[in-house]
């Protein structure tokens, strides 16, 4: 029978088939290949097996590390705020009992979750991937079926290496055409959520195909897979392909030599076959896609960067209307106003979303020469301590701190404001993070949602920007060309 | 877990769609070790304004929560579930949940009832035209009772039958152990383990 890409992961994974048919048909029993944990999720989930005096059945597919509540300055003195610390503590200590591998803050390995499993070569096409966090769905960059779950879910992982699940639908987002210059793989996904909603993919898996993903790299296919859960979405998935396995090869877990080809023979199988069919499919023309940002507070409120705040009488659905209304409110903003006459106090480039090498390089790019608007504050902050290594191999930091940007150290940060890294009340952020929802980055904090290169050019202008907003520099001597 | 089979109490109309999670509890409360005490986290954001539902007398006592589309939205945070039920909530009603919410809603014995959007509209002014009106939920006959509003509502089968029963999934799922065991033999040598560890 033909299959699509998430349900040939899913039937590679059953433990145990669910009895019963249809709609009344029991959970199957999945195998779970790679359990990432982190401070937050994972207390309570090793307490219980403690609890009910259970063993940790599977430590070498487990693996932690430390990032929620990380500080980004500072992180050779101890944690200041008593709680972040003693969760971080509790996790030491667990992963110390349990026996899991954990990178510790200060270690070369320690990052954002969903940074460092890829990294590593853990995160590989056709396995199963879970974590307690909704942006699990990363992985599935990678052809992986992965899935953010709850901390009970975690300790039922943590006992039995497995989860009950009863099978999704699925959905194609077929994304046809080319990107143009200063348009990324993050407007792209920003724009699926505004067409589908931050329901309409529930209960779905999503499979992102077309020519335009295949011409993704795969740290933009992750930014593109990662936020799959704010439309609904648990998880999202790219069939692998060469720019996979050309990304894999060489990390310190991917496979070698006859594995190596063993492993490239499976992943050839994992496509979705020519005459299977989705449940639902959406389309989007990349060819005429402009870059994209959030208005409202949840990350189906967003317009192209060109358009203007949209007036809740725009939207036919009462619902719709009435949580148009509350956003406009809470973000300040009057409708009719251009998108690009939104001034912004903060910039804030990091998050699973964006924080790898690709985007701290477009970023870079753009400011590189250029002045950044003084009233502006920007923090870049490195997904993991390797991308901050690498970015300082590179010279990055000079670039972002010559323009008088923060360099920070590595981990979530202000993209949930669990450290210290917040908004202030009423203050106004342009954030390459996931969720705009009211008080995500600090209470009273108002975000926009923009790509890399979008929190670039609105850190060079103060207002929310393209490049293409921007006056040209000359190469050599970084002088505006122009209207000087 | 608790079995669940009917519970009355009374209603809270919460109009509003989209209530993700970092609304439910924002992420300052998350640093918690402990799996109880997060009454006092519930909607702790929207609870500073006077104005708000839960600050009104009766709904401050209330039980069901009748909220709009799209509930628990966002992050997969459980503490989500613990802070609705530390509060004193044993039922969601809503047209649509999110996913990881429900599914963590399962886990904890907190019912999380679909019901059409039509009757949620037809509860909410029940509701809010004799507050305290009581909501009875039965998970028996899969039926909402809201003054004269009677309406049914969706949960799967078997999330029914363990909340029904009040069974615990991890000892579900180790019943079949054996089963773990053999596909564990069968796992192939390429896929990769996380120890020993190898760095870059």
């Amino acid at each position: 029978m033909a299959k699509t890409l998430a349900e040939k992961v899913w039937d590679a994974h059953v433990v145990r088939k669910g009895d019963g048919e249809g709609a009344n048909a029991q959970p199957d029993l999945l195998f779970i290949d790679l359990h990432l944990v982190h401070e937050v999720t994972s207390p309570q989930a090793f307490e219980g097996l403690r609890l009910a005096g259970r063993q940790l059945r599977r430590p070498d597919l487990t693996i932690a590390t430390e990032d929620h509540n990380t500080p980004t300055l500072a992180i050779d003195k101890p944690i200041a705020d008593p709680t972040s610390r003693t969760q971080i503590e509790t996790l030491r200590n667990n992963c110390k009992e349990f026996g899991v591998r954990l990178h510790s803050l200060g270690d070369a390995e320690q990052g954002i979750v969903h940074v460092v499993g890829p990294q590593l070569g853990l995160t590989q096409p056709g396995m199963t991937v879970v974590c307690g966090d909704s942006h699990t769905s990363t992985h599935g960059a990678f052809g992986a079926l992965a899935m953010g779950i709850g901390t009970s879910e975690v300790e039922h992982v943590m006992a039995t290496q497995t989860l009950s699940l009863k099978p999704f639908k699925t959905m194609a987002i077929n994304v046809e055409g080319t990107l143009r210059p200063g348009v990324s793989a993050k407007d792209i996904i920003l724009a699926v959520i505004a067409k589908i909603g931050t329901g309409g993919g529930q209960g779905y898996v999503l499979e992102y195909r077309g020519s335009a993903i295949r011409a993704l790299s795969m740290e933009a296919r992750m930014t593109i897979c990662n936020m799959s859960i704010e439309a609904g979405a648990r998880a999202g998935m790219v069939a692998p392909d060469q720019t996979t396995y050309d990304y894999m090869q060489g990390r310190p877990h991917a496979p070698q030599g006859a594995d190596w080809d063993a492993a490239v023979e499976y992943w050839n199988t994992l496509r979705t076959d020519d005459d299977a069919t989705f449940d639902a499919e959406v389309n989007l023309d990349a060819d005429t896609l402009e870059p994209f940002v959030t208005w409202g507070t949840n990350p189906g409120q967003g317009v192209s960067l060109s358009e203007n705040v949209p007036s809740p009488a725009d939207f036919g659905d009462e619902n719709a209307k009435a949580a148009a209304e509350r956003a406009l409110q809470y973000m300040g903003l009057e409708a009719g106003t251009p998108m690009k006459d939104i001034r912004v106090d903060t910039v804030f480039l990091g998050s699973c979303t964006n924080s790898r090498m690709e985007d701290l390089r477009a970023a870079a790019d753009v400011i590189r020469g250029r002045t950044k608007d003084p009233a502006i504050r920007m923090l870049v902050v490195p997904g993991s301590a390797r991308v901050r290594l690498e970015a300082e191999a590179e010279g990055l930091d000079k670039v972002f701190t010559d323009f008088g940007a923060e360099w920070r150290f590595a981990g979530c940060s202000m993209c949930l404001g669990m450290n210290p890294d917040q908004l202030e009340v009423g203050e106004r952020c342009a954030s390459t993070s996931n969720r705009n929802f009211e008080g995500r980055q600090g209470k009273g904090g108002r975000t926009h949602l923009v790509s890399p290169v979008v929190a670039a050019a609105t850190a060079v202008r103060g207002t929310l920007s393209s490049p293409s907003d921007l006056e040209p520099v000359t190469e050599a001597a970084g002088q505006h060309v122009g209207a000087a | 877990m608790e079995k669940f089979t009917t519970h009355t109490g009374i209603g809270v109309p919460l109009r509003q769609s989209n209530v993700d999670t970092d609304q439910i509890i924002p992420a300052v409360y998350l640093k918690r070790i402990t799996r109880t005490g997060f009454e006092d986290a519930l909607f702790s954001a929207w609870r500073k304004d006077p104005a708000f539902i839960l600050n009104q007398e009766p709904f401050n006592a209330g039980s069901v929560l009748v909220a709009g589309p799209d509930f628990g939205t966002g992050s997969s945070r459980e503490h989500a579930v613990w802070a609705l039920k530390d509060y004193g909530f044993k039922a969601v009603l809503s047209s649509r949940f999110a996913d990881i919410f429900r599914g963590n809603s399962g886990k904890q014995g907190l019912l999380a009832a679909e019901v059409a959007q039509d009757d949620i509209e037809l509860i909410w002014k029940v509701l809010e035209n004799a507050p305290g009106t009581e909501v009875k939920v039965d998970l028996v006959s899969k039926t909402v009772e809201c003054g004269n509003v009677v309406a049914p509502f969706e949960i799967d089968d078997y999330t029914r039958w363990r909340l029904l029963e009040g069974l615990d999934d991890i000892g579900l799922t180790l019943q079949h152990e054996e089963d773990i065991t053999a596909y564990e033999a069968t796992r192939p040598a390429f896929k990769p383990t996380t120890l020993p560890a190898k760095l870059s």
